[in-house]
């Protein structure tokens, strides 16, 4: 069935019997060409690009809770491709482009809102440094604009411009740099790569990776071994769990990373809008409620929740630049499990075994990467070869030297 | 979540510094192969369930302690400092 506006007029007139599922819920086959273990937004994605782009439809998307029950679900929403260091420019890059067509692609709402992503800075040094971010950006064919005080008063004129430490000295906009409706970036996927014939096999749990002489023959789940001469590990926080299934020891410590939601306000905050002497960024949702977060809770957690420290301070860097949320009331607050890399950049690679690939170390950062990390990883599951802007996102990179630590933090898993 | 520094009892979190994991008290000896270093500075097994890591107690008295705790539930199982381990400190 074809979304669309007609469709919803036809059916609200028919009392909406007719929507149907939106995608099967097939058992799982004995053999497949290719598996990819994980149904979150990547690992959706992965299987929407293998069927779209490469014609592979005999595959299986192996989800051991439901489609989209992880960080999909978990996040800021916020979509931008401000990156600066070659290999991750060029990449976000590619995944904006394709979130700009996403909607039309999937025929599904994803919600995607180019409303504009303004990072503040508050020291000269700072300002040189979104200048020389922003000249990156331009430079990898992106938009970037310089906003002074001036500007900035007139388009957020909640801000606290006068801070006693933390005055603001500007701030970095990209225009194109947005927000989406997360869940239904998972659903949107799951539904195109259904209809190319994809089975998404949900309640599915891997626990085991087979390999002979070196070469990957399928795997164990809970419902049975599946066979396939391919097989992806796109599993985010669990990444270590499922890599140590093949005997691998990966670059990688789990961290949790909490957000916030408060009650519905009217409009009020048009962008979405980054502290840069705090880590707080914020945004409001179409429902109204203003959706924000911080940094990692800073020790390694399985746990789903966060600890209140963070809490106090996501509060506190919010307040210091916007006193306006002093009245807003908090509805909610969760946290998802973060695959954090020595340099905070991701790995989309081959392993030591035939035929066994794995996507993950996206940090708190995967959400707008999702499409380009489907759409990479399926090119490298098809073809055996580095898509051209994930060429540099290696698993090895840590021992040979080639690390991208875009923050310039240094080689400590919680420190990106 | 509360720590308990084995000189100056138990504090709350926010005195501590999250190093990373215990991996880090496993230097390799001078010389020793390239892999040896990739394994103590970035791979990790990074358990969902009891690890061990190291923390600072910064605004305490200046102890590294290797703490025990559980990932999923954030228990936290036993601390001991770093210096009093066998062989010392890292």
């Amino acid at each position: 069935m074809r979304y669309s506006g007609w469709k919803v007029i036809t059916e609200g007139l028919l009392g909406n019997t007719g929507w149907g599922r939106a995608w099967r819920d097939p058992a799982p086959k004995a053999e497949y060409d290719a598996i990819v273990i994980g149904g979150g937004g990547h690992g959706l994605a992965t299987a929407y690009y293998l069927a779209k782009n490469h014609g592979l439809t005999n595959i299986a998307v192996l989800e051991k809770g439901y489609l989209g029950s992880g960080n999909i679900g978990r996040n800021t929403t916020i979509v931008r491709a401000n990156y600066f260091l070659p290999g991750n420019s060029e990449f976000y890059s590619h995944s904006l482009k394709l979130w700009e067509k996403l909607e039309g692609e999937l025929n599904y709402n994803v919600m995607h809102s180019q409303r504009g992503h303004i990072i503040l800075f508050h020291s000269d040094g700072q300002r040189d440094a979104a200048v020389r971010r922003g000249n990156a950006i331009v430079n990898q064919g992106d938009d970037a604009e310089l906003l002074s005080v001036a500007q900035l008063k007139d388009m957020l004129p909640y801000l606290d411009y006068n801070q006693t430490r933390f005055p603001i000295y500007g701030g970095l906009i990209q225009r194109r740099a947005g927000t989406a409706r997360h869940d239904a970036v998972a659903w949107g996927y799951a539904r195109a790569a259904d209809k190319l014939g994809v089975d998404l096999i949900q309640n599915c749990e891997v626990t085991g990776i087979d390999t002979v002489d070196g070469k990957v023959i399928g795997v164990q789940t809970t419902r049975g071994a599946i066979r396939a001469k391919k097989v992806g590990m796109v599993v985010a926080g669990r990444s270590s769990q499922v890599a140590a299934m093949a005997g691998m020891r990966l670059p990688i410590e789990s961290h949790v990373l909490q957000a916030f939601v408060t009650e519905g306000l009217k409009p009020v905050i048009d962008h979405v809008v980054s502290y840069g002497m705090g880590h707080f960024y914020i945004s409001q949702s179409d429902k109204g409620g203003l959706v924000f977060g911080g940094d990692i809770d800073m020790y390694s957690s399985y746990a789903s929740r966060g600890n209140l420290p963070m809490v106090e301070h996501v509060m506190e860097a919010g307040m210091t630049l916007m006193p306006m949320l002093a009245r807003a009331r908090v509805l909610r607050s969760w946290g998802g499990i973060m695959d954090m890399t020595p340099d905070g950049s991701p790995i989309i690679d081959k392993t030591h075994i035939d035929g066994l690939f794995i996507d993950a170390g996206w940090n708190y950062g995967g959400f707008k990467a999702a499409p380009a990390s489907g759409w990479c990883m399926a090119h490298l599951m098809a073809t055996g070869q580095s898509h051209e802007v994930a060429r540099r996102f290696r698993l090895d990179r840590f021992r040979t030297g080639h690390v991208m630590d875009e923050e310039g933090t240094g080689s400590q898993h919680n420190l990106h | 979540m509360r720590l308990t520094c084995p000189l100056c009892g138990t504090r709350d979190r926010r005195e501590f510094y999250y190093s990373g994991s215990e991996d880090y008290l496993n230097r390799p000896a001078e010389g020793a192969p390239i892999e040896a270093w990739d394994d103590m500075l970035h791979l990790r097994t990074n358990p969902a369930g009891v690890t061990k890591d190291l923390w600072y107690h910064e605004t305490g008295c200046g102890s590294w302690l290797l703490v025990t705790r559980n990932t999923i539930t954030h228990a936290v199982l036993a601390t001991e400092l770093v210096a009093a381990r066998k062989g010392g400190a890292a």
